[in-house]
């Protein structure tokens, strides 16, 4: 896919550059039909886009109280601005929410430093050994002067982001374990994994968290409780494992066996084969796949709900039933979120692009 | 190479310190671990108008949470020492079983099945609830009767359906039921007249009225077609903590029944009747038998009210609920309110 479109916009130099454009006219008004259609489209479009407009931006209340939105026909902003850091934070105390406010901002410069090639070997695994216990501190306090704050009143897009991202890259070291247990020659590893990953796929997300928090501390010992977000962290973990698991192994059954036997023929043993040799090469290949997957995971998270969890979406959906703003505002929060999901979804695509092309990712 | 140790670096500090914050706790009685603890772990919904809300600053308002902050009042003389744990409607009884909160005070209706089988004890009924049949004025129906053949919208599970099942067949007319998992789909549903009715508690039919654009648009049917007496929930084998849960709620009854308010506690202290000398602590001793403090009925008058100011306060007329007292007013006054005597 991805090896077809460089080829072709290399293949077209700049001088052929008006015949394409000349194509895609052709395309679009080249016959009668196509004209009609394309009108049709263009017009639709201009509604949608007409309609839009006019409840996000001109018939909307930028600035006032509930009764100045009542009146008005399109949308109703101050809702936003006054219900944004419930949004983002939930119930996390108000005077202290620059605690996860800070800790999100710097987890998402981590990982966008993390995300250059150039800088990923040992150092960075220090830095992220060190940041890590930081922003754990940061957001549950009891040290440093800063007040104790239970997991239970986490909530918002530092939860969301926490189950997300810290539940991808647990997940993702598991699942290449498994890829590798699944294609294993020694049968007890291998069923030890297909069962895993089968029995993991075979049921939905929101019944393993449903076991997590429900079956889960019926088994424990009177008196011991386990954190209700490390349980869904955890369900996560290994739900997101099995996925992840046959993607890599799709990605590893795809390399030529050459591969193998080269590495095999100059001597290197197993781990070092599969580390250094098939492993990487796979995980290349399989890039598009693991950022569908990450995208899906992180608007999946919203499940967590059902544990009594509220994610970045749930906030927004409660902050709807402030008896002052009900009945007045409720596709706003929805605009809000639905904002806040496509730039990091859209991130994390614009950023799988990037490594696709870095790596040139395709057999020439 | 190097992100994969990295990776398996990252996972390994999270699990660890994720693993740090499990909490073993919960010596023999529940009083015992909460006064350990310092504050009270209180479960409550994950958004209702009126019952458990959380505003724009975080902030925890309504009936439930203000019946969470008397009982963390009785304890510590003080309504901020207590966490609320949103609770999932589905996971709301394993959350308490398993000690993760001390008591649910969540809209929670008290049947025989539950107080039997789930392993859970509940205190007095708070809140006399029942359900209701709203539907919009231009149907033109006065009872609940007139409606055959009607979409119904519900949400889904308890007894919603059930209750509505046995009313239709009662009445010898149809009905067809269209549940919705969400509550704002549900109530989109009702408004955009995709449901001819929509059923609920009536509380909660009141407080979706008051979400609607104009609510003198819609009507709740007379008919109440089931009792739901909500009240709070504990662990089974507490008595102890049972007491001290049914008492605080008691107290906010008895001391509206007293006219005791929060503004006039204080004088009331001079007053000269025996009941309410006990009740604050004037004389007789009676907070320690429950190992709380002597004053702790003073202190959830003055902290929080009694209950006429709760409900009001959440509930009442002048809010977006407008709930009417109806049974929810003392025995003295045509309800169902009797607190037991303090003496």
């Amino acid at each position: 896919m991805s090896d077809q479109s460089t080829t072709m916009a290399e293949g077209r130099s700049a001088p052929r550059r008006p015949a394409r454009r000349n194509e895609t006219f052709k395309a679009y008004f080249g016959t009668p039909g196509n004209t009609v259609v394309t009108l049709i489209c263009l017009v639709l479009l201009g509604l949608a886009a007409k309609a839009a407009a006019s409840w996000l931006l001109i018939n909307a209340v930028f600035d006032g109280a509930p009764e100045d939105c009542k009146a008005a026909s399109g949308a109703c902003w101050p809702y936003v601005a006054a219900k944004l850091r419930y949004m983002l934070f939930g119930i996390y105390p108000f005077d202290e929410q620059w605690r996860p406010l800070s800790a999100t901002l710097l987890f998402i410069a981590a990982m966008a430093v993390s995300g250059i090639p150039r800088l990923w070997g040992r150092s960075l695994i220090v830095a992220w050994a060190v940041l890590l216990p930081v922003l754990f501190l940061l957001m549950a306090g009891g040290a440093f002067g800063l007040t104790e704050v239970a997991t239970s009143q986490w909530g918002g897009l530092p939860l969301s982001f926490m189950l997300t991202f810290i539940g991808l890259v647990c997940a993702l070291p598991l699942g290449i374990l498994l890829a590798l247990a699944r294609l294993s020659k020694l049968p007890a590893i291998r069923i030890l994994a297909v069962t895993f990953i089968e029995l993991v796929r075979g049921v939905p997300l929101i019944s393993i968290l449903f076991m997590a928090s429900v079956m889960l501390p019926l088994f424990m010992p009177e008196g011991v409780t386990i954190d209700k977000l490390l349980r869904a962290q955890v369900a996560i973990i290994l739900f997101a494992a099995a996925y992840i698991a046959e993607i890599v192994r799709a990605g590893l059954q795809a390399l030529p066996a050459g591969q193998t036997e080269a590495a095999k023929a100059l001597g290197l043993h197993y781990w070092q084969c599969t580390f250094l040799i098939t492993v990487p090469q796979a995980l290349k290949t399989v890039i598009p796949p693991l950022v569908s997957l990450f995208i899906g995971f992180f608007q999946d998270t919203t499940l967590v709900t059902i544990v009594g969890l509220l994610d970045f979406l749930n906030t927004v959906r409660t902050a709807l039933r402030d008896p002052n703003w009900q009945g007045i505002a409720v596709l706003e929060g929805y605009v809000f979120a639905a904002v806040v999901y496509f730039v990091f979804s859209a991130l994390m695509g614009a950023y799988s692009r990037f490594l696709e092309k870095r790596f040139r990712v395709g057999h020439d | 190479m190097v992100t994969f140790r990295r990776a398996c670096r990252m996972a390994a500090a999270a699990a660890l310190l994720l693993g740090s914050s499990a909490v073993a706790a919960q010596a023999a009685s529940t009083l015992e671990t909460v006064k350990a603890r310092g504050k009270l772990i209180c479960g409550v919904s994950m958004g209702t108008t009126g019952f458990a809300l959380a505003d724009a600053q975080g902030k925890f308002a309504g009936f439930d949470v203000d019946v969470c902050r008397a009982i963390a009042t009785a304890v510590f003389g003080d309504p901020n020492k207590v966490d609320f744990v949103m609770t999932n409607i589905n996971t709301r009884f394993q959350v308490l079983q398993s000690g993760e909160i001390d008591v649910l005070s969540r809209q929670t209706t008290m049947t025989y099945s539950r107080e039997a089988s789930l392993g859970i004890d509940f205190g007095p009924t708070v809140f006399y609830d029942g359900q209701g049949l709203m539907v919009a004025k231009s149907l033109g129906i006065n009872s609940a009767k007139e409606l055959d053949g009607a979409a119904v919208c519900t949400l889904p599970g308890t007894t919603t359906a059930q209750n509505l099942a046995d009313f239709f067949r009662a009445t010898g007319k149809k009905f067809e039921l269209v549940v919705f998992e969400n509550p704002d789909e549900n109530n989109n549903a009702f408004f955009s007249g995709r449901c001819d009715a929509v059923s609920s508690d009536r509380s909660d039919l009141a407080s979706i009225r008051a979400a609607s654009k104009s609510p003198g648009d819609y009507v709740i049917l007379p008919e109440t077609i089931s009792k739901e007496p909500l009240a709070p929930a504990v662990r089974q084998n507490d008595s102890n903590w049972r007491d001290i849960v049914s008492w605080s709620a008691w107290m906010l009854m008895a001391a509206e029944e007293k006219g005791i308010t929060q503004a006039n506690v204080d004088e009331q202290l001079k007053s000269q009747d025996p009941e309410i000398q006990r009740m604050l602590g004037v004389t007789d001793e009676l907070g320690p038998m429950l190992g709380l403090d002597k004053n702790w009925g003073y202190n959830i008058i003055k902290q929080v009210g009694n209950y006429a100011e709760v409900f009001d306060r959440n509930l009442g007329e002048k809010t977006a609920l407008g709930l009417s007292r109806g049974p929810n007013s003392l025995w003295n006054t045509g309800g169902l309110l009797y607190p037991p005597p303090v003496r």
